[in-house]
């Protein structure tokens, strides 16, 4: 008779995976970057894949040669970590510059706190941020929309819908002057504006955001929340001002809102494990970006408002727990 | 919409193959093993010895306490021996072994197949019955069914719940007992109500049974009171707290009995032996299991003789499947993996699960990448993934703090779990210290 294999229940498994969660993550991205390629051409291609292909690299070399482990790059999350940060860079960035990303992004970002599950901060956010202070020129020159599809690191460059904004206030002018030199919103929502590789074209981002929700890989609670967030909060500053305060439709379709509330707020590892906690995370997104875009100096602020809540996940995750049965409902039978 | 409990959950795969499979008789074996703790409570105290003569359904091993049970002989023979033998459990335990000679049934007994509807014992007299009949809940839990139904003083009960939700994938036994003896299971429930005191039952079926749900409506129709419950399939539902929770929108507070909320929870199957025993003067030696897998030839629901070897139903399923890497006795979500097919059936075998070897070992465990899933299935509120953590790191008041005696051990965390991780496995581990721990403290 064959020996019987014994183990404690549950003998059957649900067949879902971390390598099905990431490599869904990856395919929710596609309509992001074919957009992308659409309006930058060949700069998005290189940057994209010079930014994959360094992160798993990475990835593989520290943990083969550093830490001396079994290397976990079929796992898809150095690939997504790279996906992520070519989208939140400018799609003229030289590659020198995007391989010192990848390294501070999968070195220190993820590997130097024990690798996949024990990230603290959003990787790819930790790379970007770092080219963020230290390349400010070329982190903030972007290319301009539809006209440099063969060019590269020669290409044309202009200003985000954000920097208008920002700089145009700074100089005296009103909101409705300014929203003149800024694309429709319908122009805004497809992607027709100046910006990092994957971030621009809202609608490719929504999609991804219903197949993730439908392939139930994330729940609606983060990116829901940090939209609204965003929108209530500039709406009313814009409805108390409407000529020193930007509308809540500007603010959510440009910089990097859609990219961050969806794909990098919803990172699994950095952010909160209850439903309740995922709305506080996502309000405190929302709140930190408007007032750094409105008051702070840098005219887009998600990358850092999604670091700076991360920092608080575990102190959300201590305080604030899932809803228990037998809670709420204290009545006792008559 | 259809009515669930309120808090996460999980559908596996059905595979419920025997679910069109009219129950089987299976013959009486050659010797029956009769382990005296197939209960939850105290072991029974053995009334027979060595060399006795028993009859079908006579008292073999006396209950031993309030929370206890009777044990009665399933067949008629020669006591063999009373020795330890390997059971369900994994462990050697005592049992009565019986050879069996003819099938002699005590004479109190009432063989007739004739539904007898009017009700003419009072409440104390049916709990006592009851409790005298051995009856235990027949959905796994195997809890003796006569505590349940003594109201502790000051509490009071208003409605009986039906459990005959069968929410575990691949078992059909309560299913197919609706289906064949309805209307035995409606004068039970009646016969439940009248001892509970309450005029108000709801059967929950759940919607993956619709024959039993429209069959069950309308038998229902004749009995007053008794309602039938269609359910959204949603694991755990037949989970007494969720149970409650999806019928009648009621939660059991954290560490309390259904009573605490005015209900009382039985399994159909339980409320069939019910109706034997109050109505046809017989106690519990047998019982309806289904035999399955998605190897088995010839999936079936077998009425069996309470310690007849499982080897012997596995044979009547059509044998052994080549395949074969695991026996599970129960379900796949709850179930005990067997270490041998010779362990007898008990009262609280309601299924015995083949599975084929590629399925029956766990995947490598991954690194935890937080992504809440075990937070979201997890139908008591709780947070397996931290759960775990402390039970691994043995920070035992932690443990506590955070529920960790709350956990009805579904093992639906450890089935949604993307990175493989035994969740379950380590909460047990929790559970067991922080109930002696607990229990420690109270002395």
């Amino acid at each position: 008779m064959n020996t019987l294999t014994v183990s404690p229940s549950p003998h059957v498994h649900s067949g879902d995976s971390v390598k099905k969660n990431m490599y869904g993550v990856i395919l929710a991205l596609l309509p992001a970057l074919a957009a992308s390629l659409y309006y930058f051409g060949l700069g998005a291609l290189i940057v994209t894949l010079a930014a994959v292909i360094s992160c798993v690299f990475f990835e593989w070399a520290i943990q083969k040669f550093l830490l001396k482990t079994q290397p976990s790059i079929i796992d898809g999350s150095a690939a997504l970590t790279g996906l992520l940060l070519a989208f939140n860079l400018p799609t003229n960035m030289p590659i020198w510059i995007i391989i010192i990303g990848s390294l501070v992004a999968i070195g220190i970002g993820k590997m130097s706190f024990g690798g996949l599950g024990n990230n603290i901060f959003n990787p790819a956010l930790v790379g970007r941020v770092f080219l963020l202070i230290s390349f400010p020129v070329q982190m903030t020159s972007w290319p301009e929309q539809s006209k440099n599809l063969t060019s590269y690191l020669d290409a044309t460059t202009g200003a985000t819908p954000l920097s208008i904004m920002k700089e145009g206030l700074a100089n005296g002018e009103s909101v409705s002057t300014l929203m003149s030199k800024i694309p429709s919103v319908t122009e805004l929502f497809v992607g027709n504006m100046g910006g990092s590789a994957g971030e621009i074209a809202a609608v490719a981002l929504l999609v991804g955001l219903i197949f993730m929700l439908i392939r139930k890989i994330i729940t609606w609670h983060i990116p829901v929340s940090v939209i609204g967030t965003i929108f209530v909060f500039s709406g009313l500053m814009h409805l108390a001002n409407p000529e020193a305060y930007a509308g809540p439709l500007f603010h959510i379709l440009t910089g990097g809102v859609m990219l961050g509330a969806i794909f990098m707020a919803t990172d699994y590892v950095s952010s909160p494990m209850s439903k309740k906690g995922m709305i506080i995370f996502g309000i405190g997104i929302g709140f930190i970006t408007v007032i750094i875009r409105v008051f702070g100096a840098y005219p887009e602020g998600v990358s850092f408002a999604i670091l700076i809540m991360n920092g608080f996940v575990p102190l959300i995750d201590k305080y604030i727990k899932p809803k228990r049965f037998g809670e709420v409902v204290k009545t006792a039978g008559k | 919409m259809l009515k669930t409990f309120s808090l996460g959950g999980v559908h596996p795969e059905e595979n419920k193959f025997s679910a069109g499979k009219k129950i089987e008789v299976l013959p009486v074996p050659e010797q029956v093993s009769v382990p005296i703790a197939q209960h939850i409570g105290a072991p029974s105290e053995p009334v027979v010895k060595k060399g006795d003569e028993v009859k079908v359904g006579q008292l073999i091993a006396k209950s031993t306490g309030f929370v206890s049970a009777n044990i009665h002989s399933p067949v008629s023979g020669k006591v063999l021996k009373i020795d330890d033998i390997l059971d369900a459990s994994g462990y050697k335990r005592k049992a009565i072994i019986i050879n069996v000679e003819g099938d002699e049934w005590d004479e109190t007994i009432n063989r007739s197949d004739k539904l007898i509807t009017e009700i003419s014992l009072s409440p104390e007299e049916i709990v006592k019955k009851i409790g005298e009949a051995g009856i235990v809940g027949l959905g796994g839990a195997t809890f003796p069914a006569h505590v349940k139904l003594s109201v502790p003083p000051g509490k009071k009960c208003d409605i009986l719940i039906l459990n005959a939700v069968e929410c575990e994938p691949y078992l059909t036994a309560d299913h197919q007992l609706m289906m064949q003896k309805g209307e035995e299971i409606m004068v039970g429930t009646q016969i439940l109500m009248t001892a509970l005191g309450v005029d108000k039952a709801v059967i929950g079926i759940e919607n993956n049974k619709p024959d039993a749900i429209a069959h069950m409506s309308e038998l229902a129709k004749k009995y007053n009171g008794i309602t039938v419950e269609s359910l959204k399939v949603q694991y755990p539902q037949g989970g007494e707290k969720q149970l409650i929770d999806a019928c009648i929108k009621r939660q059991v507070p954290s560490g309390k009995l259904p009573i605490e909320v005015g209900a009382v929870v039985q399994n159909v199957g339980t409320t069939y032996a019910v109706y034997e025993a109050i109505q046809k003067n017989k106690p519990l030696f047998e019982r309806v299991v289904t035999v399955t897998g998605k190897s088995v030839t010839k999936p079936s629901n077998f009425m069996t003789r309470v310690g007849t070897p499982i080897s012997q139903l596995i044979e009547a399923a059509g044998g052994l499947p080549e395949d074969t890497g695991k026996v599970i006795g129960g379900g796949p979500m709850m179930g005990k993996a067997l270490t041998s097919i010779d362990v007898p059936v008990t009262k609280g075998s309601s299924g015995i699960l083949i599975m084929p070897e590629k399925i029956a070992t766990r995947k490598p465990i991954e690194n935890c990448i937080r992504c809440s899933k075990c937070v979201s299935v997890c139908p008591m509120g709780l947070s397996p993934y931290l759960l775990m953590t402390v039970s691994d790191k043995a920070i035992w008041d932690r443990a506590e703090e955070e529920k960790i005696m709350d956990c009805i051990e579904c093992g639906s965390c450890s089935f949604t779990c993307p990175a493989s991780r035994p969740l379950l496995d380590y909460i047990r581990l929790g559970k067991g210290k922080v109930g002696q721990i607990m229990r420690s403290r109270t002395k």
